[in-house]
């Protein structure tokens, strides 16, 4: 960043009279958004075709497959849809608050990707708070989901706006406890530190790191799965309730903006959690120093792949829990959170402190174990999916585009 | 450079934390209060508190100001009556008390020396805050989460009673 911007100063003679400082910040503002936004834009319109698919797959549909090679522009079509209708804005509604609700679920999901990593050297700012920060900032997104539940003067919207505000400040906690278990283990805050603590191998990720970091994985994914309102902790906009919850009354593109919003918190989901327990974009060094003889770009490549991969394996997991569970309700849901999670999450912490005092070095035996066994319960799931197939002789189309 | 961000995010501060006063909408003074308190955070940041900075932003704006805005909503108030203006005394004990906390700050405003500005390497760092916490300023951090702990336990028992008075009522 700074030598793209000490090169745009010498090139540049109107930016000559500004002090340097302001050139930086302006660089790093406009090429940081600039990257972010053709990241995520595009990421979160192609996630909402593929959820779509998935989701007809599952229900034995075929989904969207018209606008382009199998609907792969539906995302395009729909956004271009959605920018030409009309913009209501209900005569009763608090007509300021309404308008603004939307940017800022936009925005408080958008500023969490700036600490986000994407390989050891593309991410837009190292914080050394950086989960932290991300934590901090989405909680903007709970004020734009409220704001917006109460400027819309509707019943729906307000008691969708309430759930979703009570859900995320609760499942707020046991993420955080979850968090803290890795901090405990990487002894740092920023993403690229807690991802330099871990290794390149499934063994030296966190997750498998011991008995209690294992639990912890699956408390912060659930945490995060109702943060992000995402079913089966989607009560906010349960559809057979609430109508839509809080974007009820919006229209055109404000009401994008929500469901922008979700699909780009779906990679958020993925990426924290690959960060924090996969390893995040780790090759192995022999691996990677063969790349680099080859071309210096590459082990960047290399590493995007790697992470991107990982995290959309996540992103699949999540849309397939989507289409698979039913819906809790409220005081299950409230119940999970307060008398389940939440004390799970302390004994994971003083559970993951006192292993890291007995053993400072890790058990590798412990690691090997837990790898191991979980690739054994995926092996026993395919195993099962098999014999299933079988047993029921259904035709299995592994074709996915029809 | 940080001179103007921060003349920049002190502006934002005052200018919200004065609408946070003028709005007679109360969610729209809750609102305002929100950006005061990320404007505050920012200049945690422009101090090179990082941590501080998103402690203010969780705490603060992400949880205690949703926990207001909760209530308000909850509350359903009457926006007509809430349009008129009315003078009280507890107001008036308020305004002496707030100018006076005014002149206290003001006074202070010439004894920073500019020793108190050179900051260590580690300033505002997590572990030199752990540090802090568990050293110098254990026993007051102790006596914060036994007031915290105190506060949950009313706010339960609070709570409790609320849900037997309903149970002796139902039937």
């Amino acid at each position: 960043m700074q030598q793209l911007a000490d090169k745009l100063i010498q090139h540049c003679a109107l930016l000559q009279g500004l002090p340097h400082e302001l050139t930086y910040l302006l660089v790093e503002i406009v090429f940081g958004s600039l990257m972010l936004m053709l990241f995520v834009a595009p990421f979160a319109g192609i996630i909402s075709w593929v959820e779509r698919r998935v989701a007809a797959r599952m229900m034995d549909r075929i989904g969207p497959n018209r606008v382009g090679p199998q609907g792969f522009l539906q995302w395009l079509a729909d956004g271009v849809k959605s920018l030409l209708k009309e913009d209501i804005v209900p005569s009763s509604a608090d007509s300021f608050l309404f308008r603004l609700a939307p940017y800022l679920v936009f925005a408080g999901m958008f500023m969490a990707f700036v600490s986000i990593p994407f390989t050891s050297r593309v991410i837009i700012a190292d914080l050394n708070v950086g989960i932290f920060y991300i934590i901090a900032v989405t909680s903007l997104v709970v004020i734009g989901i409220l704001m917006s539940g109460w400027a819309s003067n509707n019943k729906f919207s307000l008691l969708g706006g309430m759930r979703s505000a009570a859900q995320i400040i609760s499942y707020e906690i046991p993420a955080g406890l979850a968090i803290l278990v890795v901090v405990l283990m990487s002894g740092s805050l920023s993403l690229q530190e807690i991802i330099k603590a871990q290794g390149a191998h499934p063994w030296n990720w966190f997750i498998f790191d011991n008995p209690f970091s294992f639990c912890s994985f699956f408390i912060l994914f659930i945490s995060s799965l109702a943060e992000g309102n995402r079913t089966p902790f989607d009560i906010p906009e349960a559809e057979s309730e609430l109508v839509s919850g809080y974007s009820t009354e919006y229209s055109g593109m404000r009401f994008v903006f929500f469901y922008f919003e979700e699909w780009a918190n779906l990679y958020l989901i993925a990426a924290v959690g690959v960060t924090l327990f996969f390893g995040g974009w780790q090759i192995p060094p022999s691996v990677r120093e063969w790349a680099v003889g080859v071309h210096f770009v590459l082990p960047h490549i290399l590493e995007f792949a790697t992470f991107f991969i990982k995290a959309m394996s996540l992103v699949f997991v999540i849309i397939w829990i989507r289409w698979t569970l039913p819906r809790l309700r409220v005081d299950q849901l409230m119940a999970m959170c307060w008398q389940y999670l939440i004390p799970l999450g302390f004994v994971m912490v003083l559970g993951t402190a006192t292993w890291i005092v007995l053993f400072p070095q890790g058990v590798p035996l412990v690691r090997y174990v837990l790898f191991s066994g979980t690739l054994g319960l995926f092996g026993y799931f395919f195993y099962r999916v098999v014999f299933h197939l079988r047993y029921t002789k259904a035709e299995l189309q592994f074709n996915p585009f029809v | 450079m940080e001179l103007i961000l921060f003349y920049l995010f002190a502006g934002v501060v005052v200018s919200s934390a004065l609408l946070v006063v003028f709005f007679r909408n109360p969610l729209s003074s809750a609102l305002a209060l929100v950006a005061a308190l990320f404007g505050v955070a920012a200049l945690f940041v422009l101090l090179h508190a990082y941590f501080l900075a998103a402690i203010q932003v969780l705490v603060y704006a992400g949880a205690v100001m949703v926990l207001f805005i909760f209530i308000i909503m909850m509350m359903n108030l009457d926006l007509t009556t809430l349009r008129k203006i009315h003078y009280s005394f507890t107001g008036i004990v308020g305004a002496l008390f707030g100018s006076y906390l005014a002149a206290i700050l003001i006074l202070r405003l010439g004894y920073f020396s500019e020793a108190a500005r050179a900051t260590p390497e580690d300033y505002g760092s997590i572990a030199s805050i752990g540090k802090l916490l568990f050293t110098d300023y254990q026993v007051p951090f102790e006596m914060t989460s036994l007031l915290l702990l105190v506060a949950i336990i009313g706010a339960v028992m609070l709570a409790k009673k609320e849900a037997k008075h309903a149970a002796r009522q139902a039937p």
